[in-house]
């Protein structure tokens, strides 16, 4: 059966597309969100955070603090789509079609997983592109800027996989677009938005060893050029061990057998 | 394709299957000779769809053999996979995507060579008069046209068995038609069919080979015609408008019943027109005026309700889920 491995996810993943296509507010909601958030922050709180930060610098600062904040939150929000795309599929017959055709069985989440890598992919770019516009200025080196692209890619695999998983154990679509919702707020209560630092204690522990944080703080100085110290690998870490969980997960959801 | 020139296209040995207690199958067994329709005939939850479930590889059996031309379905499933078509109870098409997009997506998990994929798809837009609606999402398609495309999808592949859960219920009389008349073509290209039903002219009109499935287990077997001789068979039911007359046509005509109060009789009858004519002519040559007639033949509703104390109707079925 693997040697329909590729074929079939390609096959399952022009049907992902296909499915954003026709149905596009679906995908334009996790732009349209970190858009606006990103626009919100940086105009409206912008000018009063920026000189909050160690070191003062207004606006402009605050635009180069936040905007790694704002990609990580792009992750989390687009994962949501995920999410309702697995459990509106399990929750159709169709599913029952693809489980007794000779293909390659796990081509059904493989064509969401890589669907929603790319749907990551075209967010972050529109919100890096929206970010440059108003402000933000990386002196980071091709070989840094790489790094963030395959940071951000590991934690978009982590939580994707994590998404399939709430889609095939909601009992509805509508269950399914909830669960990711803590997903969203994580970037909050993190290092995403302000510094830890800033916290009252019981918060600030919490956000200094959330998965959150060591991932946003590893972005944020790969773009800035400063080094990455410890962040880097209690990142890289927390992404594997999500990714492997969800993984995990998510093949029993899928292989377990239907209740009558 | 994979079929195996002897035996039957289905064996299905002593099939049991429980979700926790409730015991759904109870050790059923049955087969079906390659190229015939066999139907299993049974009220809701008395364990059809279960039986496809099992049967399409989609549900693993507690116990019991199943093989499907010739090959186990819990040891090569993927064996089975290629062999079999399914369409279920519950629409098994992708909405978002147009009808031909629908039946070319079936057609790439087929593995079917380009070329011949769209020869495929063109032809069964064609066969199952989708081509004018080939181009609108199956979101726009009525219950029939989604009934066809379903199956359609189901035929890209070229199945030679063919797992049809309950295929026309729900659809308009004029939709049921259609699917009977595509249901039969199949069967006469060699393609054995084992389909679910509570309809009941479905199964007489469709089957080869009927099992009447009751709370898990298999109450009755065979031809639609062998089941219904199995119960009191036809009559003719005369009303008279007076005693005399009543009394008269008692006496020439031989009856099988008398009701003196309402003044009717039953005369036992094989349904044929000569046997109704005798019966008419008979009163004809005594002169007995008949105020009412009409004609009862067994089917298998009479069948159904003689063998599980219950008419085959949604609601008796329902009434009987909410006591077990």
């Amino acid at each position: 059966m693997m040697t329909f491995a590729v074929r079939d996810s390609a096959t399952m993943l022009r049907r992902n597309l296909r499915h954003l296509q026709r149905y596009p507010s679906l995908a334009l909601f996790p732009i349209l969100m970190p858009v606006v958030f990103l626009l919100l922050f940086v105009y409206v709180f912008g000018g009063t955070l920026g000189n909050g930060l160690a070191g003062g610098g207004g606006r402009h600062a605050y635009a180069n603090f936040i905007t790694p904040g704002v990609l990580i939150f792009t992750v989390a929000g687009a994962v949501q789509i995920t999410a309702i795309s697995v459990a509106k599929d399990m929750t159709e017959g169709i599913i029952a079609r693809f489980k007794t055709m000779r293909i390659w069985r796990p081509s059904v989440l493989a064509g969401h997983v890589l669907g929603s890598l790319i749907l990551v992919f075209v967010s972050l770019l529109v919100v890096s592109g929206l970010a440059l516009l108003i402000g933000f200025r990386s002196p980071a080196s091709p070989l840094q800027w790489l790094a963030a692209t395959g940071l951000l890619a590991l934690l978009a695999l982590a939580l994707i996989w994590l998404a399939v998983a709430f889609g095939l154990v909601a009992k509805s679509v509508e269950t399914a677009s909830n669960l990711p919702i803590f997903l969203i707020l994580l970037p909050f209560l993190g290092s995403g938005f302000v510094p830890v630092d800033s916290m009252p204690a019981g918060l600030r522990w919490f956000a200094s060893h959330q998965p959150f944080t060591p991932v946003t703080d590893t972005l944020r100085r790969l773009l800035q050029d400063q080094p990455t110290g410890t962040a880097a690998p209690t990142a890289i870490a927390w992404c594997l061990a999500i990714t492997g969980l969800a993984y995990l997960w998510a093949r029993h959801l899928y292989n377990r057998q239907p209740k009558h | 394709m994979n079929l195996r020139d002897d035996g039957p296209a289905i064996t299905v040995t002593g099939l049991r299957k429980s979700f926790g207690e409730h015991a759904v199958l109870d050790g059923i067994t049955f087969a079906v000779e390659p190229g015939t329709v066999f139907a299993l005939l049974g009220p809701n939850g008395s364990g059809k769809t279960t039986t496809v479930s099992i049967l399409s590889t989609l549900l693993a059996p507690d116990a019991g053999d199943v093989l499907i031309a010739g090959r186990d379905v819990v040891r090569e499933p993927d064996a089975i996979r290629a062999t079999i078509g399914l369409t279920g109870q519950f629409s098994a098409v992708d909405d978002l995507l147009t009808g031909r997009e629908n039946l070319a997506l079936m057609a790439d998990l087929q593995h079917l060579p380009r070329g011949g994929a769209r020869r495929r798809v063109d032809e069964l837009l064609e066969r199952f008069e989708l081509s004018d609606a080939a181009a609108r999402t199956a979101a726009t398609y009525s219950g029939g046209m989604r009934r066809r495309l379903d199956l359609a999808m189901t035929l890209v592949g070229t199945p030679t068995v063919l797992f049809l859960d309950e295929p026309t219920t729900g659809l308009d009389p004029r939709s049921r038609r259609t699917m009977w008349d595509s249901i039969t073509a199949l069967v006469a290209k060699g393609v054995t069919v084992l389909l679910t039903t509570q309809n009941l002219e479905e199964a007489d009109r469709l089957a080869d080979q009927v099992a009447i499935l009751d709370a898990g287990r298999l109450v009755a077997q065979g031809t639609p015609e062998e089941l219904k001789r199995r119960v009191p068979g036809g009559h003719i039911d005369l009303e008279f408008a007076d005693a005399a007359a009543h009394a008269a046509a008692a006496s020439v005509l031989h009856v099988s019943a008398r009701q003196d109060d309402t003044l009717a009789l039953q005369v036992p009858t094989d349904a044929h027109a000569a046997t109704l004519r005798r019966v008419l002519s008979e009163l004809d040559d005594a002169h007995i005026d008949v105020a009412n007639l009409s004609l009862h033949t067994p089917d298998l509703d009479d069948v159904f309700l003689a063998l599980t104390g219950q008419p085959a109707t949604n609601e008796a079925a329902m009434a009987r889920e909410r006591t077990s």
